[in-house]
């Protein structure tokens, strides 16, 4: 099977969540990695240079530089004439693109996979993650969302792909980009990528006190910070900090959970996490069914005295 | 302009689902129905547009069992002007239900369709994107802010690591995200003027759509279970089990 991998990247590199991508694909046939941006040269080098990946088609053109969906799912269908399956990332740019091709295809999309059972069968969450489904396609080509946390990342070094220009229609017209507002992170791992996640919710109280309980623990762990639905939507951090079904899926090595009770929507997002640790002073709390270690007690008074012993 | 907003029937999100012993699917015997929550914010935007004097009609339209008709009314309630529900029992998939809404957006032509990003019932994240494919217009997915401008519309969208604007020449698609809006509540003299509000009834049939499903589901099965592990004492008891993980 000749599988198309859709790049994720900034134009000059490749985002971690292609690597998972590529495993995915890998285990379908062979591998041919799509980077289709601005100036993205770059990017079509890193890519070049994945383990697994054995050819890169690099589609250079204005149109594609900001990554609307319009412009570069035409390219993508347009390519796909000569591939067996398209696999993208489960990430918002991913899923806004995908589905357009699939329509384009005239098949199905089989979104955010888990595994790779067969050549046309894979397992996927429904539910919130309650459930898990496997389905079989009978579409003649595939199109799918890979969730990058379920799979290993392929080597970023060790390839030698050849890359090869190819171009579509561009600019479809009918949409323009106007203007990004990144939140800044810092200097700390990005939440999806990062070994230890400490996370934060309602009880944190404001912004404020969100900012002086858990950010001395994530510094002095390295650690990404994320939050649950609740804590975004009180407005204590940025909504892209948020860990959930609605948010970001994530699997650290070490998940904290501080003030959060456990929603569905919440554990969605967190439970394939190696090790879970939960504080939260109630000792009902859903959390607690799934953490390794759990801490009853007051987080105002754990959380300073944890990050000055640690 | 008219606004086109499609919603699900869905299973309460408040209620945690159960996968059948048979491996068949999850019980959706004597459970709580609601309408997916992202199509609630769906519905709430085009009413907020319609009060603020940009679009005259808004219809609402659901793909599903009879059953469906009370997430129409609920629609409806909330100040959809009329309801078109597509009948069928079949669990139909997001192709299947953008091609339904090609066929009526091609009657009615909405100058917006506002959809839910995803249903919570099979978490799919599809339905828009593929509808604005066929019909080949924009697509502003995720949307955090909608404006209209004229004959676009300006969306910003929650994208990974933030927020992007996005510029759309409509007729365009729009689906929501969760900060776009906090829908109304029906209240009851609504619910009792939703009752007469009209609400046609098709099938898939009507609009020449073949709904047989692309993907089979061959099994559904409760996730691996977390065991919980144990409860420390105090913070140097979680102290020293954080070292021994090794990442302090």
């Amino acid at each position: 099977m000749n599988t198309l991998v859709l790049v994720e990247h900034d134009n000059a590199s490749v985002n971690d969540a292609t690597l998972a991508v590529v495993t995915a694909a890998a285990k379908l046939g062979d591998v041919t990695a799509l980077v289709a941006g601005a100036d993205c040269g770059g990017a079509a080098e890193a890519a070049a240079k994945i383990a697994g990946v054995s050819k890169v088609l690099k589609a250079d053109d204005a149109a594609y530089g900001e990554g609307l969906a319009e412009n570069v799912a035409p390219l993508v269908a347009g390519i796909m004439a000569d591939y067996d399956a398209l696999l993208a990332p489960a990430t918002t740019s991913g899923k806004n693109i995908a589905p357009r091709v699939a329509a384009m295809l005239d098949v199905m999309q089989i979104s955010d996979i888990l595994s790779v059972e067969g050549p046309k069968t894979f397992t996927r969450p429904i539910y919130a993650g309650n459930a898990i489904a496997t389905v079989e396609s009978s579409d003649e080509k595939l199109v799918i969302t890979v969730r990058g946390t379920a799979f290993e990342k392929a080597a970023a070094e060790g390839g030698s792909a050849a890359i090869e220009d190819v171009s579509g229609a561009g600019d479809a017209g009918i949409s323009s980009f106007v203007s990004r507002e990144v939140a800044d992170g810092g200097d700390r791992p990005e939440l999806t990528s990062a070994k230890v996640i400490v996370s934060g919710g309602r009880a944190l109280k404001d912004g404020e006190t969100f900012e002086q309980i858990i950010n001395p623990l994530a510094d002095k762990l390295g650690a990404a910070i994320g939050a649950s639905r609740a804590a975004v939507d009180a407005g204590y951090v940025p909504n892209d900090y948020q860990v959930g079904q609605t948010g970001k899926i994530v699997a650290p090595e070490v998940y904290i959970a501080i003030g959060i009770s456990g929603a569905i929507q919440h554990l969605a997002g967190m439970k394939d996490s190696k090790v879970i640790i939960a504080i939260n002073k109630d000792e009902d709390a859903p959390i607690f069914q799934v953490a390794d270690i759990g801490l009853v007690a007051d987080l105002f008074n754990a959380v300073p005295e944890m990050t000055s012993a640690l | 302009m008219k606004i086109l907003v499609p919603v699900k029937r869905v299973i309460d999100y408040n209620v945690k689902p159960r996968v059948k012993a048979d491996g068949t699917g999850v019980d959706l015997a004597n459970v709580k129905m609601s309408m997916n929550p992202f199509d609630e914010i769906a519905v709430e935007e085009a009413i907020r547009i319609k009060e603020a004097g940009k679009a005259e009609e808004i219809v609402a339209v659901s793909v599903g069992p009879a059953k469906a008709q009370e997430t129409l009314r609920t629609a409806l309630a909330m100040g959809a002007d009329r309801a078109i529900l597509v009948e069928t029992d079949e669990e139909v998939e997001p192709l299947a239900v953008a091609k339904i809404l090609k066929a009526i957006a091609d009657e009615e032509q909405p100058g917006l369709v506002v959809l839910g990003k995803q249903s919570i019932s099979d978490d799919s994240n599809q339905t828009g994107q593929m509808l604005a494919a066929l019909m080949n217009r924009p697509q502003g997915t995720f949307a955090n802010t909608v404006e209209i401008d004229g004959d676009a519309v300006v969306v910003k969208r929650e994208i990974d690591g933030g927020l992007e604007t996005v510029k759309l020449t409509m007729p365009a698609i729009v689906t929501t995200d969760l900060r776009l809006n906090e829908p109304r509540y029906a209240s009851l003299p609504n619910i009792m003027k939703a009752k007469k509000k009209p609400l046609d009834t098709k099938t898939p049939a009507d609009f020449g759509v073949d709904i047989t499903a692309r993907l089979t589901t061959t099994n559904v099965a409760e996730p691996p279970v977390r065991q919980a592990g144990e409860k420390v004492e105090d913070v140097d008891a979680l102290v020293a089990k954080i070292k021994e993980l090794g990442i302090a």
